[in-house]
């Protein structure tokens, strides 16, 4: 049963997974500027090698002959040859995954450890000043781009990781401080405090579990917010990872990098999303 | 609380209004070059200073508001009315119908837009308005900025969907859409809000990012967006604290909105 | 028995002390080395490590630093002088040259240097399918290129057609071994790749075997190695600078210039106009997508002089490059001496002539607006790449010094790829604004700019046949230049095709930029230059204590 259930969520997550890199590639071949070189700007190539150039990319024009193609060579393992590096695409990932993942996990972790206590003590003091308070720290950081964050852990030398997760921390408090005040709110919780219950037993028995769904939720989404705050992170930071990589390729429009990152940005949202789905179902006690 | 919720109330009027009479506060207006006195710190004459070309920083955070107050809410509230859609109603049916939608919703969150959002500005004219642009700048983010809340909103709605009261009103006779927007909708409020509040800055942080692919605020229109990107240089900005002016403007109107926003939950609850 | 042993035993401690002895006395003789390592900064992630293949300042700079070249151009005196080969003779008709070999020489990894692996390089460059920029620039005629070994030190290559300047184009070839395994990554320049982390840093050690002594007879490089970290980020550079992590900056902003020099004197370099310029161009393209009656606006030269005139290049120079710049004159930059045309006035600025000429081709002003004879309000956008600041600030004063006599100018900045492709092949733009950087100094590098028929003739590209009289005689003038060995009679006719271009104003050049740069004070024997690389040039007398 349980097995059944595991396989049909894995045929899901790969089926919507190679939809998002046809998808990806289909964005990525409609926009503007997907024959163009920068070289071509040169003004010492002849016309031939400029028509070359131009022709370099002919084989993609085609996105469903180029990906089934792609699909056929990935079965080998073999992830095909990034234009605008000249490396193969499964190199870069190799070398680029660890860092990234390290950067985003931590960065994750961070973040909820704040929110989590953040949250959790706004909900348990339920003192206006002190949630006045860190409604204005959150506001506050959200209002700074993403880019002066990463940059200002490069001027105060900490780790990226920390501007990750003060990039994604305001949002995933948020909610969370939402959540948890509507279910301070319920009639049980205020039945329970009639009869005595200490604030911090109703919090941890009768208000956490009930919200715990749509936090796990909250987290699941913050994985892809994540992903992509790695993204101005890595790029100022000159950390070399799957952020880093992602702009540079989005930049040089390179097909084969784009289609594979998506693909493995799409596996991560989903396994993160599904993973909090099975978690919250489970502790709402329903069956998928 | 109630002090703080009219102070909030009188902040954003105060925005407003103070934005609307840009034309009488900065009458020389947001594009004017004083070239002879470009990057400038404050002065009687220029209060905030002037940019790297000469232009009245006062003025063009007072003209900025009108674009980011006014089109940032209205882009928040478009995604925050698809979320409420998309996220509520799947949470709501649950069964295949959320998984599907979730399944479309994960995709969103993946893909790269940044692609959409290129060749729209490559489908728009050349000439095409400053005001034209800044429009469908922030249609576009509404359009795109949903998914995230959908996810959080699908799992609330799970949660209501089998809830006392919700089992009450169907035994009651209360059935479909009037079920939904009677008795789940309002208790999806507290989500709502955490998304409206935090699409704003976002959408206007966005906004300026969007410049790089031709789209936002054209020049010499300014936006907070814009004047926020001031703040990338970071090795001077520390000297020119004057900067920091829009931000702190922005945490204002931030909070402003979340203290107005948060009381109202209150009263829901 | 035991006597042979002992003498055996001696003679094979011998054979093993003469080495290290020889070391040692090699060590007394002639060796500055341990002198530090270089640390800066490359903007992007180099493409290639192919010399012949090169086309990104990232491998450019690569390929500088390890690349051993025939000759080389002193980026300080701009004279070329002997590298590889002690002595070059090029023929009268500018299709041949000879070249005469140093000899003893070693690639990096051991492998013998001759006259073959020169024979080699060239064959491999002048490949038609490589498609190289180098290789190209060689490609003046249909034909093939012959070489001809003539003793392991001699060689003689021979072109199809005249290359002018001919042997100063060898100063990027970097001559690859013909019979190392290690292929591209066996050199000759003074440092080699010894490590490379995509994404994050690049390390150069010296080259033991590098044939370059000074005058006091120490082996060159002076330095242990260079460290490159890749960070495209300009503001992150400057801190890294700051904080003493990295000794160089290669191009500095003006921005930074002035902080820099108030905190530290000596460390941040102001060389001078560079060869660099900033411009802008009307599209002229007859099937570009854009209304007739502006095409009309844009085909026109008296037009286009007005727009010039209404430009306000002193201020762009004074504001956005706080200084360090120039206002252009013509398409060669005050800075290149000898190809410069002298004869030729600076710009004007006058709003008001600006719009006589335009009234005397029936704009005339309504309310504050400009309208051409029709009736159609002048409006047109400026396109320009994103992320350059200087840019977008120049087109945002043009938008005003313009707004002054009624034009309304709309500033787009788009990604660099979409701007390409309606610059080269949708042609969907009205004006561009963009800039030359490392422009050489012989005009035959730009040849693929003045000839009408050419991809990169950006104002309107691959003419059948050239569309007005004065692209005709541009495009006379160039290739009486190109196939002329006399250097006078080049220079008469480059200074004729910048006249024209003054006149005409297919480009409007708005600025030379100067070749900034910082260099830390722990750097010895650094003096910056103004042709590229201007920082390291002489990298291997550099040394960090």
């Amino acid at each position: 049963m349980l097995g059944r259930k595991i396989a049909r969520h894995g045929i899901a997550i790969l089926a919507t997974a190679l939809i998002g890199g046809l998808l990806s590639a289909t964005l990525v071949r409609l926009a503007p500027g997907f024959d163009a070189d920068e070289a071509q700007l040169d003004p010492h190539l002849s016309s031939e090698s400029i028509q070359a150039l131009r022709q370099s990319r002919q084989e993609q024009h085609n996105i469903f002959h180029f990906y089934f193609q792609s699909l056929q060579r990935a079965l080998k393992g073999d992830l095909g040859r990034s234009l605008s590096l000249g490396q193969p695409v499964s190199e870069l990932l190799r070398q680029r995954v660890p860092l990234t993942l390290r950067l985003v996990a931590l960065g994750f972790f961070l973040s909820w450890a704040a929110v989590l206590a953040l949250a959790l003590s706004t909900a348990w003091l339920r003192v206006a000043a002190y949630d006045g308070l860190a409604t204005v720290m959150s506001g506050t950081l959200l209002c700074i781009p993403a880019a002066v964050l990463a940059l200002l852990s490069v001027l105060w030398n900490v780790p990226g990781a920390l501007a990750i997760g003060l990039i994604i921390f305001p949002r995933d408090y948020r909610y969370a401080r939402n959540l948890l005040s509507k279910a301070h709110a319920q009639p049980h919780v205020l039945a329970a405090r009639a009869r005595g219950l200490s604030e911090l037993r109703i919090l941890f028995w009768h208000v956490v579990p009930v919200v715990a769904p749509q936090l796990l939720a909250v987290a699941g989404v913050s994985v892809s917010l994540a992903v992509g705050a790695a993204i101005p992170v890595e790029a100022l930071c000159g950390f070399a990872g799957v952020g880093q990589l992602a702009w540079q390729a989005a930049l040089a429009r390179d097909l084969p990098l784009l289609v594979n990152i998506t693909v493995l940005v799409t596996l991560v949202t989903l396994l993160a999303n599904s993973g909090a789905d099975v978690l919250g179902s489970a502790l709402r006690g329903e069956h998928a | 609380m109630k002090i703080w919720r009219t102070i909030a109330c009188v902040v954003l009027l105060l925005m407003v209004g103070v934005s609307l009479s840009a034309n009488w506060l900065a009458p020389d207006g947001y594009a004017k070059q004083y070239r002879e006195a470009a990057g400038a710190p404050p002065s009687r004459q220029h209060w905030l200073g002037t940019d790297e070309i000469g232009r009245d920083r006062f003025a063009r955070v007072l003209y900025g508001t009108r674009i980011s107050l006014l089109l940032a809410p209205a882009a928040a509230l478009i995604s925050t009315l698809m979320a409420a859609f998309v996220g509520g109603l799947a949470g709501y049916l649950g069964g295949a119908w959320a998984r599907a939608a979730m399944a479309v919703t994960d995709l969103f969150l993946s893909l790269p837009w940044l692609f959409l959002l290129i060749t729209v500005r490559a489908l728009m004219p050349l000439n095409v308005s400053p005001l034209v642009s800044v429009l469908v700048t922030f249609l576009l983010l509404g359009l795109l900025g949903w998914t995230g809340a959908a996810r959080v909103l699908c799992a609330t709605a799970s949660s209501l969907r089998n809830s006392d009261f919700v089992r009450q009103a169907r035994a009651s006779g209360v059935r479909g859409p009037r079920l939904f927007w009677i008795h789940v909708l309002p208790n999806l409020k507290p989500v709502l809000y955490a998304q409206f509040w935090i699409s704003i800055p976002a959408f206007i942080l966005s906004e300026a990012n969007l410049g790089i692919l031709g789209l936002g605020v054209a020049e010499p229109l300014p936006s907070w967006g814009s004047l926020l990107k001031e703040l990338e240089g970071l090795v001077s900005v520390g000297e020119e604290p004057w900067k920091f002016v829009p931000l702190v403007l922005l945490v204002v109107v931030v909070t402003s909105f979340q203290l107005v926003l948060s009381n109202s939950d209150e009263v829901a609850a | 028995m035991s006597h042979r042993k002992t003498v055996i035993a001696m003679f094979a401690t011998c054979k093993k002390a003469i080495p290290a002895g020889v070391f040692c006395l090699g060590l007394l003789i002639g060796s500055a080395t341990g002198q530090g390592e270089l640390r800066f900064c490359l903007r992007a992630e180099p493409k290639t490590f192919d010399p012949l293949k090169v086309e990104d300042d990232a491998s450019v700079a690569i390929r500088y630093l390890t690349g051993g070249v025939l000759v080389r151009l002193n980026r300080q005196t701009q004279a070329l002088e002997p590298e590889l080969a002690q002595s070059w003779k090029v023929s009268k008709d500018g299709k041949q040259i000879s070249f005469k070999l140093r000899s003893g020489i070693s690639f990096s990894d051991g492998t013998p240097f001759s006259a073959e692996d020169v024979a080699y390089t060239v064959q491999q460059l002048m490949d038609p399918s490589l498609h190289s920029a180098t290789g190209d620039a060689f490609r003046t005629g249909p034909g093939k290129v012959e070489t001809k070994v003539i003793s392991p030190t001699q060689i003689s290559i021979t072109f199809p057609a005249p290359v002018a300047g001919l042997d100063r184009q060898f100063d990027q070839v970097a001559i690859m071994s013909s019979h190392s395994p290690k292929k591209e990554m066996a050199v000759l320049g003074p440092f080699m790749v010894a490590d490379y982390k995509p994404g994050a840093t690049l390390e150069l050690k010296r080259n033991p075997n590098y044939w370059k002594m000074d005058e006091q007879g120490h082996k060159l490089p002076y330095l242990d190695g260079i460290h490159l970290d890749i960070q495209a980020n300009r503001d992150v550079e400057m801190l890294r600078f700051k904080r003493n992590e990295i000794d160089l900056i290669n191009s500095l902003d003006s921005e930074y210039f002035d902080k820099l020099s108030e905190s530290s004197a000596n460390v941040a370099h102001d060389a001078g106009p560079s060869l660099d310029s900033e411009q802008m161009w009307f599209n002229e393209v007859q099937k570009a997508p854009i209304p007739a009656y502006k095409k009309n606006w844009f085909r026109s030269a008296n037009f286009r002089r007005a727009i010039s005139e209404a430009v306000n290049r002193a201020d762009m120079a004074k504001i956005v490059f706080r200084g360090h710049a120039q206002p252009a004159i013509g398409p060669v930059s005050p800075a290149n001496k000898f190809w410069f045309n002298a004869k030729l006035k600076p710009q004007p600025y006058s709003p008001d002539t600006a719009l006589k000429m335009l009234q005397a081709d029936g704009f005339r002003m309504e309310n504050g607006t400009l309208k051409d004879k029709d009736g159609n309000a002048v409006v047109f956008s400026i396109i320009t790449n994103s992320g350059n600041k200087y840019r977008e600030r120049m087109a945002t004063m043009m938008q005003e010094d313009l707004q002054k006599i009624g034009i309304h100018v709309n500033v787009v900045t788009l990604d660099f790829p979409s701007l390409i492709e309606r610059m080269t092949q949708s042609f969907d733009y009205e004006a561009i604004l963009l800039g030359l950087t490392n422009v050489g100094l012989d005009p035959n590098d730009q040849m693929n700019v003045w000839l009408s028929s050419s991809d990169n003739h950006q104002w309107n590209p691959s003419e059948k046949t050239p569309e007005t009289a004065w692209e005709t005689e541009i495009d006379k003038l160039m290739r009486a230049q190109a196939s002329s060995a006399d250097a006078k009679k080049r220079k008469e006719s480059f200074d004729r095709v910048q006249e024209i271009a003054v006149d005409q104003m297919p480009f409007i050049y708005l600025v030379n930029k100067n070749a900034l740069s910082a260099v830390a004070a722990d750097v010895h024997g650094a003096s910056p230059v103004i042709l590229s690389p201007q920082t390291y040039w002489n990298a291997e007398r550099l040394s960090v204590k």
